[in-house]
């Protein structure tokens, strides 16, 4: 998805010639865009009045900010300590079989982004897997088919 | 107001929500319509309760009458029967492990019995997105007399008696860091909430947002007032949206309330706040970094001294405070400094939370004295290991913790005494680990976060996280010598020593408290080739027991790398070559016929063959 110069318009307005909302404004377009397309940063560097290069620093930066385009479906992995000990490596690993993708890649076809993170704060329900936001908790390997499966259901079809 | 017989409280923290609590409350919401109570009987969301193993959860009040583990399907017999008949359900009451009565009253379950409430006052409770809750349960007061009543330096001697420290990890007193800011020369004064909880493991600041956000507002009010800061930021890891939604909530109704804003409560003082989102990087946790990630550029920490206090946001003087720290101010305004000191140990006063996460059976976050045992937050509160396990460490303060073994359980927990230990207070997060976890694994663990969440500023933490945590892969992988062992040591102690922030310097501790408790694990990686806790894949085989195996398929059909040979009726065998180690025949193979082994190299040492029970019963 290409953005459109107005809707950059629209997200930079509140921050023109302010450098310190500058990663909030990203965070504004990944949001919208689901990545940071090359067109976004140099219309962020422009509005805001901060070089390119220190735009381009802070989005690589950060783990919420992407340069490539996402998958349709974003699949996250928790690895923080709970998930670890309670086997979501293995769950993991199942994610990346199924999909025939390591963490960080997207399919081919463009349906499903793979992330790892290290910690998602509900470690009562590890290991932990998120479909879309959508949480689901104490993971094995055998449910991770059908989720996928679900999850290609509920938004393509 | 209308006045109801009975509230049912549905705790909607993330863990309950991710079970499906917001479920439960819309049926509980329309059975009750549906039956005509909706006079009677008020269904509320409320924070955390903090006993996430069960949720989503529901308390009955005024009886105290706790329910876990619900469906939307559990709601209309609980209606018909509790709230109509009066006859409690205990089928879905909670019932500790290795018992079989269930325990109907929430004060009576040990999970909450040896539990202090200070900073949770209000969880599960109040509805934290309604103000005037939080008002009825004496909001408000303490920042009221701090305006109206105390001058700013009563405030700061008030803190400063009270003895409370901060909260997140370091325990730097916060009546001196704030005496500190108002000395400091230099005009604007910013106040910080440090709200970047990366800890893994660890998610009790999350909980207090989302349980009770105008508390950590109410702090920061009378925060600003002691250090004479009119502008003050909430910095919130984007990784916590229901927090997010709920802080910016708590935000706009004080400034309704005219709580936030010019002429609070017409006392002249004026105090803006605004929330930051965290853009996901561990380092801005790390107080020089989280300053400048609000100024809009990358985390990186920088050289302290000057301390923010004295130099912080755009240079001028900033108190930053974690979140729990700046909960903590309310209740010790309200109650006094002699009330809060009166809790704890010699150097550590009032209360800490804690999560309790990993193999143990009552997951979830506690608050307690300090100075309690490890032994009472595990077994009395946690209810011990379950599946039968032992007990193995507990691994507090995230990757700059460390790992804390069985003859240490009776240490009564306060800043001091962990740090002996080798560990460190830390967020608090505590991470329980059995005997089928292997410690060289979880250093591994820690250092390879570590190494990804360097920021790269200072070499000792960016090559040193990188050469540790290659000197333990190799290790895990069976290739390890005595030489490795001596030179992770020096490493160890190098980049502890040479780095630059917090993250760096505290980097080796997990490494260090495994090699001083558990040397023992160590070197039968080196020498012996084994994994004593059968996790490291290099070291562990599977295998089939020819006189066990009945032939059924199920494990060859399970296999995802095709390595298991067998025809139905048949002895089944794998290929060690195709053998991926993932464990899934392991799994599968049926808890009658227990055919497939799991054992490390050498000297035929045998593990635990019977796999994990999968799937925790209710």
């Amino acid at each position: 998805m290409c953005p459109v110069k107005s809707e950059l318009e629209a997200l930079t307005a509140k921050a023109r010639g302010r450098p310190r909302a500058l990663i909030q404004v990203l965070q504004d377009i990944q949001d919208r865009f689901h990545w940071l397309p090359p067109e976004a940063l140099e219309h962020v560097a422009d509005a805001l009045g901060v070089p390119l290069v220190q735009v381009y620093g802070v989005a690589t930066f950060y783990k919420a900010f992407s340069l490539a385009q996402q998958g349709r479906h974003v699949c996250t992995v928790c690895l923080g300590t709970a998930c670890h000990v309670r086997g979501g490596d293995a769950v993991l690993e199942q994610f990346e079989r199924t999909l025939g993708i390591s963490a960080g890649q997207t399919t081919p076809d463009g349906a499903y982004k793979l992330e790892r993170v290290n910690c998602l704060g509900a470690c009562a329900l590890a290991p932990l897997a998120v479909i879309d936001g959508r949480y689901h908790g104490r993971m094995t390997e055998a449910k991770v088919e059908a989720l996928l499966a679900e999850a290609r259901k509920g938004r393509d079809g | 107001m209308t006045a109801y017989r009975t509230h049912l409280l549905v705790c909607t923290g993330t863990g309950c929500v991710s079970c499906g609590s917001f479920d439960v409350r819309r049926a509980l919401e329309e059975e009750v319509r549906r039956r005509g109570l909706d006079r009677e009987i008020l269904v509320v969301a409320t924070g955390c309760n903090g006993f996430c193993e069960r949720g989503p959860i529901v308390l009955v009040q005024p009886e105290g009458v706790l329910y876990q583990r619900l469906t939307p399907d559990d709601v209309p017999r609980l209606v018909e029967e509790h709230l109509i008949k009066g006859r409690p359900v205990t089928s879905l009451m909670y019932v500790p492990p290795r018992e079989r009565e269930p325990v109907p009253l929430m004060k009576d379950i040990e999970f909450f019995k040896h539990q202090r409430l200070i900073v949770l006052r209000n969880r599960g409770r109040i509805d934290p997105e309604r103000i005037d809750d939080y008002i009825a349960a004496d909001g408000y007061a303490a920042a009221a007399k701090a305006l109206s009543e105390m001058t700013p330096e009563g405030i700061i001697a008030e803190i400063s008696a009270a003895g409370l420290r901060g909260r997140g990890g370091a325990g730097y007193p916060t009546g001196r860091k704030w005496d500190a800011a108002r000395r400091a020369p230099g005009e604007p004064r910013y106040i910080v909430c440090n709200g970047d909880e990366g800890d893994p493991g660890a998610f009790m600041d999350r909980s207090v947002l989302e349980a009770d956000p105008h508390a950590v507002l109410e702090g920061m009010i009378i925060g600003a007032r002691a250090v004479g800061a009119s502008r003050g930021f909430l910095y919130i890891r984007n990784e916590y949206p229901l927090a997010l939604a709920r802080i910016g909530m708590a935000l706009e109704q004080a400034r309704d309330y005219g709580l936030i804003g010019r002429n609070i409560l017409g006392t002249g003082f004026d105090l803006e706040l605004e929330v930051v989102r965290g853009a996901g990087a561990f380092v801005s946790g790390e107080e020089t970094a989280l300053l400048a990630s609000i100024e809009g550029g990358r985390a990186y920490p920088r050289q302290r001294p000057p301390y923010p206090a004295e130099r912080g946001l755009w240079g001028r003087p900033t108190v930053i405070n974690n979140v729990e720290t700046w909960a903590n101010v309310p209740a010790i305004i309200r109650r006094g400094a002699a009330w809060f000191a009166g809790l704890g140990t010699a150097t550590s006063k009032g209360t800490k939370i804690f999560s309790l996460v990993g193999k143990i059976a009552n997951t979830g976050l506690v608050e307690v004295p300090m100075g309690i045992t490890l032994r009472e937050i595990i077994f009395a509160i946690g209810g011990g290991i379950p599946d039968g396990r032992e007990f193995k460490a507990v691994q507090i303060g995230g990757p700059s913790g460390g790992c804390i073994p069985k003859p240490l359980l009776d240490l009564a927990v306060d800043y001091e005494s962990l740090k002996a230990a080798g560990s460190m207070m830390g967020s608090g997060g505590m991470i329980v680990m059995d005997e089928t976890t292997c410690m060289v694994d979880i250093a591994l663990y820690f250092l390879r976060f570590a190494e990804e969440e360097s920021c790269g500023k200072c070499a000792p933490c960016r090559a040193g996280t990188e050469a540790m945590a290659r000197l333990l892969a190799k290790i895990t992988a069976g290739d390890g010598t005595a030489a490795d062992l001596a030179r992770l040591e020096s490493l160890a102690a190098s980049v502890k020593q040479g780095s630059l922030c917090g993250l760096g310097q505290t980097a080796p501790n997990p490494i260090l408290t495994t090699l001083r408790y558990f040397r023992d694990e160590y070197e039968a990686h080196v020498f012996d080739k084994r994994c004593p806790a059968l996790v490291c894949k290099a070291l562990i085989a599977f295998s089939i027991d020819p006189a066990a195996c009945v032939g059924c398929l199920l494990c060859k059909k399970a296999c995802p790398a095709g390595a298991i040979d067998g025809a139905r009726k048949k002895v089944h065998t794998i290929d060690q070559e195709a053998c991926i180690k993932c464990g899934k025949c392991l799994a599968v193979c049926p808890p009658k016929v227990r055919a497939v082994r799991k054992t490390t190299a050498a000297a035929g040492a045998e593990g635990a063959a019977a796999p994990p029970p999968s799937g925790e019963g209710r």
